[in-house]
């Protein structure tokens, strides 16, 4: 889309360098030069917050491990020890336990937001999937970090989740064996957690490299799902606009994010994490991690082991199929007046199946749960396919330019006032790079 | 000519199939001992067995040792509890078992305490049959550790055990 950088360095040096390697043309033409669809919203700056937050995770978690003893019997006091003794530990252990949650939210806005606008379609199914895969990591990073303080609710949502693998026919129980390195959790299973949770942000890292190439091969999606036919009309360059867009955003979660370290830093942890690791006894409830509640009321939901497991992991698998499940070919849900409708019911779903993932087991519970996680996958399994087929779409503007002056047209009109500030929007802002 | 390009020809089959079979033979060699490091180590094994006092265990208690870094449950079972656990029809389990198939003194139930689901431990004289009750994922379990409601699929552990004499009991 962005074609041959036409990047010149303007220093001697800077030529030199470039002609050997040409790292800055590749910087300037994926950052700076690089055309952005002109009709992007806020939901698109997620992308950069996750990269931020990534990169946040990765700088506080490398200086937690240089106070971190990951040993059964001394890592609980080594983060008490943290929090106590070494300077500002407080702040970089809150920083990085309520980044992975805000991690998590801006992946959520992120991942709802494909979802809205048909970002996974043709030809962007590699990116999503790339994206999907992302998420996965993300996941298994963020349980294994959990499991490092050794409190009650890390050793016993270790046990629950390596136990998920005991449901494998046959070999389930060596399976699980093997994941511990003895017959329960216990110090093995901390010290290889440790060393993946080390690793995993790493491969991440690698995988969003593939992510960003994938995503500026097809080019971004944008709020009208409409591809970029001219891009001098219909985008502008990353720099400024993308940058500053994305830095104001991300400024905005940023103030989230420092709300939910400095007043409420336990707000979304688990009192029982207080209480040391104990192999004999189970806490009252269990209950993992916010972001993982949806899947674990799908397990809570299924009375039986193995169909409760296949059902939990397919409940993630189905979003690397979206691309071919959703079978319409218009993108956003902007021209899809059904699809936005069970979009919204979808989200409900969602966050209903995290709250009841919360809750303590009763009848009325699990009735609700199964109703809930059936909707989880209809949408999936019927709702997408069908549409496609049925669903009267509204006709697609011709390009993003047209949508833009559809739009300022129509303010405008209501606020006659500025009609020649509007104007400047027509947009022959071809940036010349 | 063609002759010796057809020499050629297989020498080059052969070398290039030996040398795929050495790759294979050496990447499984090199990537066993990464798998199997993380298998439980020689030190772990050491420690499987356990042996346990049992004449501080009234009727009616249960008591929690560990074992293997996991919970075993010893009920001193009340006769009550006995004639339930003899008594459940066998048509109506999950995991058919008899009672005396799973103890080897009818007033010693010796059970992994380890909920057959997700590994939780449940809580002793709890649930609908007064045997014990998983409080994360809601499993039911008689007065013989059998499972009777709830998502679990299996009876509770039996572990091999011996009675070294009337007060002692040897795991593992």
């Amino acid at each position: 889309m962005s074609g041959p950088s036409t990047y010149v360095p303007k220093s001697a040096l800077g030529k030199w360098f470039e002609s050997r390697l040409p790292i800055m043309g590749l910087v300037h033409s994926s950052f700076v030069a690089y055309p952005t669809p002109r009709n992007l919203n806020y939901m698109w700056t997620f992308g950069a917050i996750l990269a931020f937050m990534l990169g946040a995770q990765i700088v506080t978690g490398v200086v937690l491990a240089m106070h971190y003893t990951p040993e059964a019997t001394l890592a609980f006091d080594s983060v008490e020890h943290i929090m106590r003794d070494v300077n500002y530990g407080w702040l970089l252990r809150y920083l990085h336990s309520n980044g992975a949650s805000m991690f998590f939210l801006a992946v959520y806005a992120h991942i709802f937001r494909g979802i809205y606008y048909g970002s996974y379609k043709a030809p962007r199914e590699v990116l999503w999937i790339l994206g999907v895969i992302i998420y996965l990591l993300m996941m298994a990073t963020a349980f294994m970090g959990y499991v490092l303080p050794w409190g009650q609710m890390s050793f016993w949502g270790a046990t629950v989740i390596t136990n998920l693998f005991s449901a494998i026919p046959l070999v389930g129980k060596s399976v699980s064996t093997w994941l511990w390195g003895g017959y329960a959790v216990g110090d093995a299973t901390l010290n290889r957690f440790f060393s993946l949770h080390y690793l995993l942000p790493f491969m991440i890292a690698g995988v969003v490299v593939l992510h960003i190439w994938a995503l500026h091969v097809a080019g971004q999606n944008n709020p009208d799902g409409v591809d970029v036919k001219d891009v001098a009309r219909d985008t502008v360059a990353f720099t400024p606009y993308a940058t500053l867009k994305d830095m104001f955003g991300l400024s905005v979660f940023l103030i989230v994010y420092a709300w939910f370290v400095f007043y409420i830093p336990n707000f979304l942890g688990d009192a029982d994490n207080y209480i040391k690791a104990n192999p004999l006894q189970t806490p009252a409830r269990i209950v993992p991690e916010w972001y993982l509640l949806p899947f674990y009321a799908i397990l809570r939901a299924i009375p039986n082991k193995l169909i409760g497991v296949i059902a939990l992991f397919s409940a993630i698998a189905l979003l690397a199929f979206l691309p071919w499940l959703d079978t319409s070919p218009v993108r956003s849900a902007k021209y899809r007046p059904v699809f936005r409708v069970f979009f919204w019911v979808f989200l409900f779903v969602c966050i209903g199946l995290g709250w009841l993932g919360s809750q303590e087991i009763t009848d009325a519970y699990v009735l609700s749960a199964r109703i809930l996680a059936i909707c989880y996958f209809a949408f999936f399994l019927i709702v997408l396919p069908l549409l496609g087929l049925f669903e009267t779409t509204k006709p697609l503007p011709p390009s993003i330019a047209d949508a833009v002056l559809a739009k300022a047209k129509g303010e405008a009109s209501r606020e006659s006032a500025a009609p020649a500030e509007k104007s400047g929007v027509t947009g022959e802002r071809a940036e010349g790079h | 000519m063609s002759g010796e390009a057809t020499v050629d020809q297989s020498r080059r089959d052969f070398l290039f199939i030996a040398t795929g079979a050495a790759g294979a033979v050496a990447v499984a060699a090199t990537a066993w001992p990464l798998i199997d490091q993380m298998n439980p180590d020689a030190s772990t094994l050491a420690l499987a067995s356990s042996e346990i006092d049992l004449s501080a265990v009234q009727e009616g208690q249960i008591l929690t040792v560990k074992w293997r870094g996991k919970p075993v449950f010893v009920r001193h079972r009340t006769k009550k509890e006995i004639e339930e656990a003899a008594a459940a029809p066998l048509d109506e389990l999950r995991d058919p078992q008899t009672d005396a198939q799973r103890v080897k003194k009818p007033e010693w139930l010796i059970v992994v305490g380890v909920c057959t689901h997700l590994g939780c431990i449940p809580l002793g004289h709890e649930g609908k049959y007064d045997g014990w009750f998983c409080p994360c994922h809601g499993s039911v379990y008689d007065t013989s550790g059998r499972i009777r409601q709830g998502p679990a699929p299996l009876n509770l552990e039996v572990p091999e055990y011996s009675f070294l004499s009337d007060t002692k009991v040897r795991v593992g």
